[in-house]
């Protein structure tokens, strides 16, 4: 019986007008375009320099800005009040002012002030734009000092410790091998979880799930062909993901595919559990489609995928500790950087298995309600 | 083999749907009220009654589609409400909205149901040709169902239905925006099932169609105010056709149709 329900649902599959493409470009483009997108790293800032010295060291400093390659200088202002129209109009995000005598301060009294001022409306550009620019002011003054030392002028005055750090896992903090893992999470949790309900709330729109309901198919055999299709789809997905990672960023996983495919298997049944709770509640397309609608957004932002959970507010880390994609995502990214095999990730085995069996104990009860 | 069963049926008439005091309430609205009937196999069965006189709610319980309130039910010898497994592999249905799939062939269509019901793959195989031949349908064959002029759609519908010789096939509304020459030829497929021992229960707004019935039964909030023969139905309400005797008991409804 269930022959002929698998046989229909992949013949309806491959003529809709959309779902192929969707399932075939999905993970195409998420994979292809948001590492690229989704960056950290945060190049190309527009300066504007307020240079009131005009001496050697402070050209000096602003061709050492610019070439830290973070910065790229838009605009020489006379004066502060002008550098900030820059900003005020958007040309430029930061400004640095160095102040009068600041080559002369720095001879006399070896020490000088430089102001460094940021376009906070952007919070992480902000921080991070005065962040570099204070590394290269540092970096600056210990270069005087080290030139200094070697012409005899002055004695180092003050003893310098260089810290060295070791990135473990992901030595050149290429954020594309950290966001790979999660975005093929995020793809799994479509392909398996949001069309599949997408798909029985059609049936229940088109009245032909009230036909089948007449015949003698269980209805859980009816359920079980959608699933069923859709997470061969699902492993199809991933697998195709796995070798995008492998032919175009080169990133094959440290850990076992064999423990990946196990996390995913249970993911997989975790989110369509989830799926079926919304077609349950959903009669018409539209109602599941802002249901999916809300759940992915909240399902995206609590996850980890763009901001660590740990630097989120207490009540928020609450949240996200109920958000089955978060402990996914922590799985794809255990195994892929640093290797971690099932023991390692007992703590997010438990968390999944939990989450699928309240999701689909859930599914069959609100199921059975709605007869 | 048929005049045997058909000796059968004379000498000790077999009840295919038993229905006693049967009642559906939603909340406080009762919108089936303790209804009660049989019909024999074989039989064409008119299920009549305005818009929201409960048809399509009591069809549904016989269906094994929604639970009684109160009262006992059997279709085909099994209990609507206990053994509602055993009632579905023994009856077809076609509901008021065209149900089959429109994204798949007609031969998928008929496979896909077939199937479902246990055929095997041979077997489907046969009929199929034999069904899309006597239907004239050999052309259509691999056409999407979406693409079917809507009596040809009705008339597949009706023919997946019965496809699997289930004892009786529950119609509602099967003609509903069909043209008088296919409603005809619809007709004449369920007088055709009907000849093959089909128990036929057809709910339907055409009064000339009630005509066509064994017997009819009509509906009147909830309950069903006139049951006979079209025949003795016009006898007892002096009227010169069915429609007429609709009419009458119609006015009669204090419930509003949907």
């Amino acid at each position: 019986m269930i022959k002929y329900l698998i046989e229909k649902e992949f013949k309806q599959i491959s003529r809709n007008p959309f779902l192929p493409r969707l399932i075939m470009f999905y993970p195409l483009v998420v994979l292809l375009i948001f590492p690229w997108a989704a960056t950290y790293e945060i190049r190309n800032i527009n300066l504007c320099v307020v240079d009131n010295d005009h001496t050697t060291y402070s050209q000096q400093l602003t061709e050492k800005t610019v070439s830290s390659g973070y910065f790229k200088l838009t605009a020489f202002e006379p004066t502060y009040q002008q550098a900030m129209q820059q900003i005020a109009s958007k040309r430029a995000n930061v400004i640095l002012e160095i102040p009068p005598h600041f080559e002369r301060d720095l001879i006399n009294r070896q020490s000088a002030n430089v102001l460094i001022a940021s376009n906070a409306v952007n919070g992480t550009v902000g921080g991070l734009s005065s962040e570099y620019m204070a590394d290269i002011v540092t970096d600056f003054s210990s270069q005087i000092r080290h030139e200094w030392v070697q012409a005899g002028k002055e004695p180092p005055a003050v003893p310098t410790i260089d810290v060295v750090s070791q990135n473990r896992f992901n030595p050149f903090l290429n954020y594309k091998l950290f966001m790979i893992p999660a975005m093929m999470a995020l793809v799994l949790t479509i392909m398996t979880g949001f069309l599949p309900a997408l798909n029985i709330v059609s049936e229940k729109e088109a009245g032909t799930m009230e036909q089948i309901n007449v015949t003698p198919v269980p209805k859980f055999t009816f359920i079980f062909s959608k699933l069923l299709s859709y997470w061969l789809i699902g492993f199809f997905v991933i697998s195709v993901s796995f070798l995008i990672a492998w032919i175009v960023y080169g990133f094959v996983p440290v850990g076992h595919l064999s423990t990946m495919y196990a996390y995913a298997g249970i993911y997989i049944l975790t989110v369509s559990g989830m799926g079926l709770v919304i077609s349950n509640y959903s009669d018409t397309m539209q109602q599941a489609l802002f249901v999916i609608f809300f759940f992915m957004i909240v399902l995206i932002l609590l996850s980890g995928l763009f901001t660590p959970v740990n630097s989120m507010p207490e009540w928020a880390q609450w949240i996200a500790a109920f958000n089955p994609l978060k402990y996914f995502i922590q799985v794809m990214r255990s195994i892929y950087m640093k290797g971690s095999g099932f023991v390692d990730l007992i703590p997010q085995f438990f968390a999944l298995v939990g989450f699928a069996v309240f999701f689909n104990l859930w599914a069959v009860i609100s199921y059975r309600k709605s007869n | 083999m048929e005049n045997l069963q058909h000796n059968e049926t004379i000498t000790q008439p077999k009840k295919v749907i038993e229905v006693n005091q049967l009642v559906k309430r939603f909340g406080h609205f009762t919108a089936v009220d303790h209804l009660s009937f049989e019909v024999e196999k074989g039989e064409i069965f008119g299920f009549l009654g305005a818009n929201g006189a409960g048809k399509t709610t009591a069809m549904r319980m016989l269906c094994g589609l929604s639970k009684p309130t109160e009262g006992k039910g059997k279709v085909a010898g099994f209990d609507i409400e206990h053994q509602s497994e055993q009632v579905k592999k023994n009856i077809g249905y076609m509901s008021q909205k065209f149900s089959l799939y429109n994204d798949l062939k007609v031969w998928e269509n008929i496979r896909l149901f077939a199937g479902i019901y246990g055929m095997n793959d041979n077997d489907i195989k046969e009929k199929t040709a034999l069904l899309l031949e006597q239907l004239h349908f050999e052309k259509e064959r691999n056409v999407l169902v979406k693409s079917l002029p809507l009596g040809m759609k009705q008339k597949l519908a009706f023919s997946v239905a019965i496809f699997h010789t289930p004892e009786v096939v529950f119609l509602d509304e099967p003609t509903g925006g069909v043209d008088p020459t296919t409603r005809r030829q619809f007709w004449e497929l369920i007088y055709e099932a009907a000849e093959k021992g089909i128990t036929v229960f057809v709910t339907t707004h055409y009064m000339d169609e009630a005509e066509y019935c064994n017997r009819v039964s009509i509906m009147v909030d909830g309950r069903i105010e006139a049951l006979d023969s079209p025949h003795n139905l016009k006898t007892a309400f002096e009227a010169q056709n069915m429609d007429e005797v609709f009419q009458q008991l119609a006015r009669k409804a204090t419930r509003k149709a949907d």
